[in-house]
């Protein structure tokens, strides 16, 4: 299955994603750019996506932890999620998701 | 002689997470002292900050345990070495003397001066998150301020706060009265923050008191560091509400900081280091847990525990070379026994 993730620059990465990866997992795995500082806990905020408005109403809503933790996103807006929090599985294949600026890791300096 | 701001040891430990309090063991061991140095009020580092509450399952001996009482746990088991803490720092900067030592300097003014030094920074220093709007730099530390240092900064002013939680609730209690005028902002209409302070922020929104704004902040305008407006982005539209204080409340992230600074060599934001004494670019210096890099690395709390064992053979050489060190078991050695307060 596919998960189609939005990058800043607007590009746009199919990366193959496996049934029960977190999306946030995908993501870091293909090595595109994201925080993800607590590992998947729902712990710190730095995973936060946009889901694409075509997908918003086939995934889970977000639970209450979830709701809470988005609380310390800056830049949430229609379709915040923490991508640490969505499930891939064959009913998600093709999901589209935008990388949040806050979301972004440091640049390097060495 | 030591200046009153000064102070001697063995060994600094930059960053008081389970790592780096597992080093002040393993060193104690072997007869060195530390002092231990962080950015966050509080020992634990990510354990306490991100997840005191969630389940460790991974911890060798125990099949699930918290954040907090790992660190709980490793707070005892090093208590009969004494370490001394020194938290809300965060060091600024680490020389090498002329006589091989080291000073390390916090952002409080006070140096440290030791042999070895061990940096077990994690992902970085705990920092306030900075919402991603464009030019916010310039603002900072001016009119937009992720903390309240001093109240007279926010008499008379007109203030937007944004955020949902404790720091938000509080500072918009504490805030309201001496506020020209006060805007609260959050993306919801549901705060995480104690009942209680909900509660008296409503009624401070219903006598008018504060401006309460479902909707998240979206730009700032203003010029030279002088906020003269705060663009807030809610369901409907876009609103400009007239303000020349900001006070953005978005929790911590973690950032490399002044690492990067010290003169060891780094790879992506971490330190490379080799597997038989953890040691950087710079001998003396010593890096273990999360910050460090090498072949096959994984970012567990156990590797950094395995890390700082073997770290400790060789700082003891760099602090004592005149000594012979024998390898001893806790189980059968009397004098670590002794050094344990056990026996």
């Amino acid at each position: 299955m596919e998960l189609i993730v939005v990058d800043e620059e607007g590009v746009e990465h199919a990366l193959e994603a496996l049934d029960g990866w977190r999306v946030m997992e995908v993501i870091r795995d293909w090595g595109l750019p994201i925080k993800a500082e607590c590992g998947g806990a729902c712990a710190c905020a730095t995973c936060h996506v946009y889901v694409d408005a075509a997908w918003r109403d086939k995934i889970a809503r977000p639970g209450p932890e979830e709701e809470d933790m988005l609380d310390l996103v800056p830049d949430t807006a229609d379709g915040s999620r923490l991508s640490c929090q969505i499930l891939m599985n064959e009913r998600l294949d093709g999901l589209k998701v935008r990388l949040a600026a806050s979301s972004q890791p440091e640049e390097a300096v060495a | 002689m030591l200046m009153k701001n000064e102070v001697k040891t063995d060994v600094v430990i930059i960053g008081a997470g389970p790592v780096g309090l597992f080093a002040v063991f393993e060193l104690g061991l072997l007869d060195l002292s530390c002092h231990v140095i962080d950015i966050l009020d509080r020992p634990g580092g990510q354990c306490a900050e991100l997840y005191p509450e969630k389940p460790i399952y991974d911890i060798p001996g125990y099949p699930v345990i918290s954040g907090q009482e790992l660190t709980d746990k490793l707070m005892e088991q090093i208590k009969p070495f004494a370490p001394e803490f020194h938290f809300n720092r965060m060091v600024t900067s680490l020389a090498r003397q002329e006589d091989g030592s080291f000073a390390v300097t916090t952002d409080e003014g006070e140096i440290f001066r030791a042999k070895a030094i061990v940096v077990a920074a994690g992902g970085g220093s705990f920092q306030p998150k900075r919402p991603p709007i464009e030019g916010i730099e310039a603002f900072e530390d001016i009119s937009v301020f992720y903390a309240v240092r001093r109240i007279e900064e926010f008499r008379d002013h007109d203030i937007v706060i944004a955020g949902g939680g404790d720091s938000a609730l509080d500072w918009t209690l504490n805030l309201a009265p001496i506020a020209k005028s006060l805007t609260l902002v959050h993306r919801r209409d549901t705060f995480r923050a104690a009942p209680d302070s909900v509660n008296k922020m409503q009624a401070l929104v219903e006598a008018g008191e504060v401006d309460l704004v479902i909707g998240q902040i979206a730009g700032l305008e203003g010029a030279d560091g002088a906020l003269s407006s705060v663009r807030i982005r809610t369901a409907e539209d876009e609103l400009s509400v007239p303000a020349d204080r900001l006070l953005a409340f978005f929790g911590l992230t973690m950032k490399l900081g002044p690492v990067a600074e010290w003169g060891i060599n780094l790879n992506e934001n971490l330190i490379p280091v080799d597997t038989e004494k953890f040691a950087t670019s710079e001998p003396g210096i010593f890096a273990i847990g999360d910050i460090n890099s090498y072949p096959g690395k994984l970012k567990l709390i156990l590797s950094g525990f395995h890390e700082a064992a073997l770290m400790a053979q060789a700082a003891k050489r760099i602090v004592h070379p005149d000594e012979k060190v024998v390898f001893q078991y806790t189980t059968s050695s009397t004098s670590l026994r002794k050094k344990l307060g056990v026996i």
